[in-house]
């Protein structure tokens, strides 16, 4: 058993994380000064999870989230995709081994991954709307989301959901409250089988790692870690049977990273256009200053005026 | 449960058949990972479905709804041809060598004495052959053609892995993979754990599916062991305290049992409850039965009951039938016999089968009184809610009462998990509204009514006259004072025989054990098993230090379990017969030379020698039953029957229709689809899910968020054969009522081949109805047969025939 | 013989001294300005959102939130506006040989010698392509930004489809900054061009320096206004 995060004292407790711990902040410079705290990390062993969504619940109770009740929508993943309410999903796949033969129900809790290299965070316009703290926690400040879904196009896991009431884009901070004052997320507290763990990254690779050895003795060879490079690795790690293939998972990539076309818009248009724009209107400047204005001589008027007396009077009468 | 929740981490296999551990005990699921995760331990499902629990599990094995005793005999039958017995615990601990009477015999699914017009046995010749002194006959050679083990072994011997998979549809190299596995933890160092709930007992034969597990764990050695067991997976959080408690209408609380009309007085009563010993040096347990019946009559009725009126015998009512179970109660509603009916905490409308039936019996009472927390179907029977509840309030005549109760967080008390722990739990919240405890409603009844038998007298007031209510608020008694009650107390000094100076023990105080209880008079307990729950010490069950000596899981100091905090029982049975812990890995008790010892409360008296006293204390014999004798109504050992509707007739007995004994009122029979009926000819069967909680959650937003609406699940097979498409609607009907649900096609649900023919399963979670914040919907039991366990009488919710078409949905 | 493609609804020659021009309606002028307006908004609002150093400028629209509530709202309007504005100028914008000639003697442009380049229409290469990059880019930024349009229409296309449009946007709104610079300039540089879209009308000698071609067909189309009198 992983020692589970003991209960907070009753006695108030001052955050552990705060505005100096901020390494990123969105639309803006780095900060200069940060506290750099070990980075914390969720490990979610799909192999250890029994669906049964109790994550999911404490998630919506935790964060005073209001979901809907939808529809029977032909699986058990309710509701069907993540929503600015439902900051994690049970997604089920029923996935037949071709090796083996034998179905795998294959129960995969999404959520936010908290990349250590943010595509969200990279995207987003509005200053410090989204941050990253030193221990890797991606978090979004709704106060400063204007909702533009940038983040949306910036995630490479499609994790953010904006809602149609405030306007304002949502997806797991992983309990930054709760982390805060030494507690795991509301979703590890809740989880009965230890299918989530929490605690430093390094010790969740190394729990990891006595996870992988116990399904590779079970048979599952390609058994892994999944802690995807391309976005730097994240916060937010899985344990998989069959790490080789993690879009079997309900379509977890299989090598996430940022878009390229969101690393060209954010990247070299953001500063190129800008360049563009602003040489355009200095060739201007220049070219004024170099040739003067463009005038009209009192010749051009007086042969506007001799044109306009002739034709108007013979012409007309022609 | 033999062991505990905590205990299941020290197996080498869990077997999860009859239950959904990981989807319907995602809490207590837990030690079942960490066996895993720890130990390497694996993790067998057998199941119609593929369930949450086998999404997590090594090894998964299909089989049909209903066949799960063929599978088990099956198992008995590999574990006696390949000798995967462990002999030394089976000899020394059970009734292997028990020679049977003469004139026990089995044939064509019937054993000795049946009575086709009863539906009966007379069972007298289920028994030992018992020798000139007093005792049965026992052969240790296992050579007498009678003795246990070669009845078994001939019993079983039919059950070969080609039949089983052409009654179970187990494919025949799965069914051996399975059996293989249990085999291998026929080894004393090697435990398995059984882990089963309603998957099993809602059968007509749902006694006889565990017995036949139970059979099993002592041939593997696995009873009373770490890591072993039968462990029954408790649904709702205090229904083990319900039986504890005896909240069934032939039980007094402790397992004692209410008198019948063949006993009318209290020597008659004792005449069948002396417990003899039926081998030498046994304990016997139940030699106590007087101790604990007559501190119950104390409890109960204090000063009125005296030696000289037999304890208040007379008091107690005495039963003309087996039971008033449930089912017989709809059915004397139905017939108009029973006039008013309380339902405290309980929504009968759906949770018994045949709600057409159901609704017909309430809407003939006079009056129903619900106490619920919440709003139930039952309390809104007589509403038209369209398709889903076509009842006519015009012509229903039946006044509802209904009173508000505070729920499980909004009041102190203790529930009792599945192992048996009492666990003291305090209020979190306060009631809304004008919700009240269950104790003050009750208690406002009781105080009105033994006003009016005062006033008025009638045909015997005494026992509602003369009732013990020493409570502080006679208006409101306490948790804690109920529970006092319930552990006992000393009536009056008891002083040492040898010594009539020492007071042994002292009016007015708590007992600290069942042990001290007397029938003299001088002891009440309320539940004598509860005994040691709330001592002089004060209330053992709000214990909360979790710590454990070497990690074994027993956790002795946390909360309390029944019987005296004894965390694994029939423990004695860890150690071979010389008291050797059978596996020094996994020790729980040991005889040190002198007396027992060890990490669990020894289930043995503490000096009793290990080569004399047997483990099963409760048992006359001291060792436990692989032939129960005459215990059973539908057999000494498990036959395969089908279920009442079944999709195929029974290929061992094709005569039989059923359980043979099952009882079956008559207006039901007529409403059973014919065996391998057409016009019903798929395998349903009903299930919960882990968003709910029965009938209570869909009331919860969240949980209705997380399974909002009622669905119905079936194989892609039967979804081509009936053109249904994934999350379409469908019509789902059986002979007594129909459904609409949406169709879950699922690769996770195979047709099986049962002798040759594919046969079809559909799946039925139940947790939907007319009230809540979830999607209106049906709940099963529209469906669901009306028969119960031959016998308990626990419906038969997991087998029965429906037929399934494409539908455009309701129309309301 | 049919009318000159660029001679459009009220434009006219009124004698005097100077010759006065009347180069755009009342309701040429009330479009364009709408246009101007939006365009002008939805650079600002654009560039708040485009780059981190000017989001500053979401202060002008009433903060981030409201910027982006407006920001594709204003883009309609500009859609509408500027459809508007197509329907009255493009036939006078179609393509001639001169505006080719025109074109190789960009230099001559430039350098403000008007007198090498051939006589022109109503609008001369440069206009032309300002109206025909406007009319392109502006297809290009309503279509991107209909798809990035987060509020309502966020569900009909993919997020890869998506990240997409908001490349092409940004290219798209650069490239429209671009032109509308060069348009804005060339207003300027070009003295007693503004008071075109201002009081809607050029002086002669304007309207012989840069569209003599243009003026001519005026003159001899007999289009005088009705303020002036016949030739005293």
């Amino acid at each position: 058993m992983f020692p589970p995060i003991p209960n907070p004292t009753t006695a108030p407790v001052a955050p552990k994380m705060s505005d100096a711990d901020l390494v990123r902040r969105s639309a803006s410079g780095s900060p200069s000064q940060v506290e750099f705290k070990e980075p914390v990390a969720k490990l979610i062993d799909v192999s250890k999870c029994i669906g049964c969504k109790a994550c999911q619940s404490a998630c919506l109770e935790w964060n005073e989230l209001h979901e809907e009740i939808g529809t029977f929508n032909g699986t058990y993943t309710n509701p069907p995709d993540l929503t600015p309410a439902s900051l994690t999903l049970m997604r089920f796949t029923e996935w037949v081994n071709p090796e083996t033969d034998n179905l795998e129900w294959l129960i995969r809790k999404d959520g936010c991954m908290h990349c250590a290299d943010p595509g969200c965070l990279k995207a987003c316009p509005a200053p410090g709307a989204i941050v990253q703290y030193s221990n890797g926690i991606v978090d979004f400040d709704h106060a400063k989301c204007i909702g533009c879904g940038y983040c949306v196009k910036g995630c490479p896991f499609n994790i953010p959901r904006i809602s149609q009431v405030d306007h304002k884009a949502y997806k797991c901070t992983l309990c930054s409250d709760r982390v805060a004052v030494g507690q795991g997320p509301a979703c590890q507290k809740a989880c009965p089988t230890q299918a989530i763990v929490f605690g430093t990254k390094t010790q969740m690779k190394e729990w990891a790692e006595g996870r992988i050895k116990d399904l590779k003795s079970r048979g599952y060879k390609n058994a892994g870690l999944y802690d995807p490079p391309g976005v730097g690795g994240t916060h937010v790690m899985y344990v998989l049977q069959h790490a080789d293939k993690p879009s079997i998972y309900a379509g977890l990539p299989d090598n996430p990273r940022i878009s390229p076309i969101v690393e060209a818009w954010k990247g070299v248009t953001k500063y190129v256009g800008l360049g563009v724009m602003g040489f355009a209107a200095l060739a201007g400047a220049l070219h004024y200053l170099v040739n003067g204005a463009n005038k009209v001589s009192p010749e051009d008027e007086a042969n506007a005026e001799k044109l306009a007396a002739d034709k108007l009077s013979s012409g007309g009468r022609s | 449960m033999t062991n505990s929740w905590t205990d299941i981490k020290n197996t080498d296999l869990v077997i999860i058949m009859g239950g959904n551990a990981a989807e319907a005990h995602p809490c207590g699921f837990k030690w079942v990972t960490e066996a895993k995760a720890t130990r390497g331990a694996k993790l067998v499902v057998v199941d119609p479905r593929f369930t949450r629990s086998a999404a997590v599990a090594d090894y998964y094995a299909p089989i049909r709804q209903g066949t799960d005793i063929a599978f088990l005999l099956g198992v008995i039958n590999y574990l006696i041809q390949n000798d995967k017995i462990q002999w030394d615990y089976v000899k020394a601990f059970t009734n292997v060598g028990y020679i049977v009477k003469e004139g026990f015999g089995y044939q064509d699914g019937l054993f000795t004495g049946y009575d086709e017009m009863k539906r009966d046995y007379n069972r007298s010749t289920w028994d030992y052959e018992i020798g000139p002194d007093g005792y049965a006959v026992v052969d240790n050679t296992l050579q007498h053609p009678r003795c246990v083990f070669n009845l078994l072994k001939q019993h079983v011997s039919v059950y070969t892995p080609e039949l089983v998979e052409r009654i179970t549809g187990t494919p025949k190299d799965k069914f051996l993979k399975v059996a293989s596995m249990m085999a291998e933890c026929s080894s004393p160092t090697k435990t398995m754990t059984s882990m089963y709930a309603l998957g099993w007992t809602q059968h007509s034969k749902g006694s006889q599916n565990i017995r036949c597990m139970a059979m099993i764990q002592l041939l593997l050695g696995n009873i009373g062991v770490r890591g072993g067991g039968m462990n029954a997976l408790r649904g709702h959080s205090n229904i083990q305290g319900l039986t504890d408690i005896g909240l069934m209408s032939n039980l007094i609380p402790g397992y004692l049992t209410i008198p019948t009309e063949k006993e009318p007085d209290f020597n008659a009563y004792m005449s069948t409850r002396g417990f003899k010993p039926l081998r030498p040096n046994q304990m016997s347990y139940w030699q106590n039965y007087k101790k604990f019946f007559v501190s119950f009559q104390k409890a109960m009725w204090g000063a009125s009951a005296t030696a000289d009126n037999n304890w208040a015998y007379d008091y107690l009512p005495k039963l003309d039938v087996p039971a008033y179970d449930v089912l017989r109660a709809f059915e004397l509603m139905k017939q108009g016999k029973m006039n008013i009916y309380f339902c405290q905490g309980f929504n009968p409308l759906q949770a018994f089968p045949n709600k057409a039936k159901l609704a017909e019996a309430l809407a003939k009472l006079k009056l129903l009184v619900i106490m619920d927390p919440l709003e139930t179907e039952t309390a809104r029977f007589w509403e038209n809610h369209g398709v889903y509840n076509q009842a006519d309030p015009s012509k229903i005549q039946t006044e509802v009462i209904q009173l508000p109760t505070t729920c499980f967080a909004e009041d102190n008390g203790s529930l009792v998990n599945s192992g048996r722990w009492l666990q003291w739990h305090w209020a979190a919240g306060t009631p809304p509204g004008d919700a009240k405890p269950d104790t003050y409603i009750m208690a406002q009844i009781h105080l009105r009514l033994k006003e009016m038998y005062k006033k008025d007298g009638g045909a015997f007031p005494d026992p509602i006259v003369n009732l013990t209510w020493n409570y502080k608020d006679p208006h409101e008694p306490s948790p804690d004072e109920l529970a006092k009650e319930l552990n006992g107390y000393v009536v009056s000094d008891v002083f040492d025989p040898n010594d009539p100076t020492k007071k042994v023990l002292e009016a007015g105080k708590q007992v600290p054990t069942f042990g001290v209880l007397r029938d003299d008079g001088s002891t009440a307990a309320g539940c004598w098993i509860y005994s040691g729950c709330y001592t002089e010490a004060g209330n053992m069950m709000a214990r909360r230090d979790n710590s454990d000596p070497d990690d074994t899981g027993a956790y002795l100091k946390w909360s309390f379990a029944w019987p005296a905090n004894r965390r694994i029982i029939y423990n004695r049975a860890s150690c071979n017969i010389d008291g050797k812990p059978w596996d020094d890995t996994r020790k729980l008790i040991w005889w040190d030379g002198a007396k027992w010892t060890g990490y669990d409360v020894p289930d043995i008296a503490p000096t009793a020698k290990p080569q004399d006293v047997g483990p099963f204390i409760m048992n006359p014999e001291g060792v436990s039953r692989l032939f129960t004798r005459g215990m059973m109504r539908d057999g000494p050992f498990p036959v395969h029957y089908e279920p009442f509707e079944s999709p195929v007739a029974n290929l061992i007995a094709p005569k039989v229709r059923g359980n043979p004994v099952a009882r079956v009122f008559k207006d039901d029979f007529a409403q059973f689809a014919d065996v391998a009926s057409k016009e019903f000819p798929y395998a349903a069967t009903s299930y919960r899910l882990t968003e709910h909680f029965h009938y209570w959650t869909k009331n919860n937003h969240v949980n209705s968020v997380l399974q909002p609406e009622f669905f119905v699940e079936i194989s892609e097979q039967l979804a081509k054969e009936k053109s249904i498409q994934n999350a379409g609607w469908v019509r789902v009907w059986s002979k007594r009522g129909s459904v609409f649900a949406k169709a879950y096609v699922t690769k996770r649900i195979r047709p099986l081949m049962v002798d040759g023919k594919p046969v079809h399963i559909v799946g039925i979670p139940i947790h939907w109805g007319f009230v809540g914040a979830a999607k209106k919907g049906f709940p099963a039991n529209v469906l669901t047969p009306f028969v119960g366990d031959a016998n308990i009488e626990t419906p038969e919710f997991k087998a029965f025939l429906v037929n399934i078409e494409p539908s455009t949905g309701p129309v309301a | 013989m049919s009318a000159p493609y660029d001679l459009e609804k009220g434009d006219a020659v009124h004698p005097g001294r100077p010759v006065q021009v009347d180069r755009y309606t009342v309701g040429a002028r009330i479009n364009h300005w709408i246009t101007a307006i939006s365009l002008i908004l939805l650079a600002i609002s654009g560039l708040a959102l485009f780059h981190p150093s000017l989001y500053f400028l979401t202060g002008l629209f009433g903060g981030g939130q409201m910027t982006r509530t407006i920001h594709p709202w204003i883009g309609v309007v500009l859609f509408f506006s500027f459809a508007g504005m197509f329907l009255r100028f493009w036939k006078a914008n179609l393509w001639k040989s001169e505006d080719g000639t025109w074109m190789r003697r960009i230099r001559d442009v430039i350098a403000g010698h008007e007198e090498k380049l051939p006589e022109l229409g109503k609008y001369n290469a440069g206009q032309k392509m300002v109206f025909w990059g406007m009319s392109l880019l502006i297809m290009v930024l309503i279509t991107s930004g209909v798809v990035i349009w987060q509020a309502y229409f966020a569900s009909y296309t993919t997020i890869e489809q998506q990240r997409i449009a908001l490349l092409v946007h940004a290219l798209a709104a650069v490239a429209i900054i671009c032109v509308w610079i060069v348009h804005v300039y060339a207003a300027i540089w070009v003295k007693g061009t503004i008071s075109a879209m201002t009081k809607g009308q050029v002086t002669g000698g304007w309207a012989w320096r840069h569209h003599r071609k243009w003026f001519r067909e005026l003159v001899s189309s007999r289009k005088s206004g009705t303020r002036g009198t016949p030739a005293e």
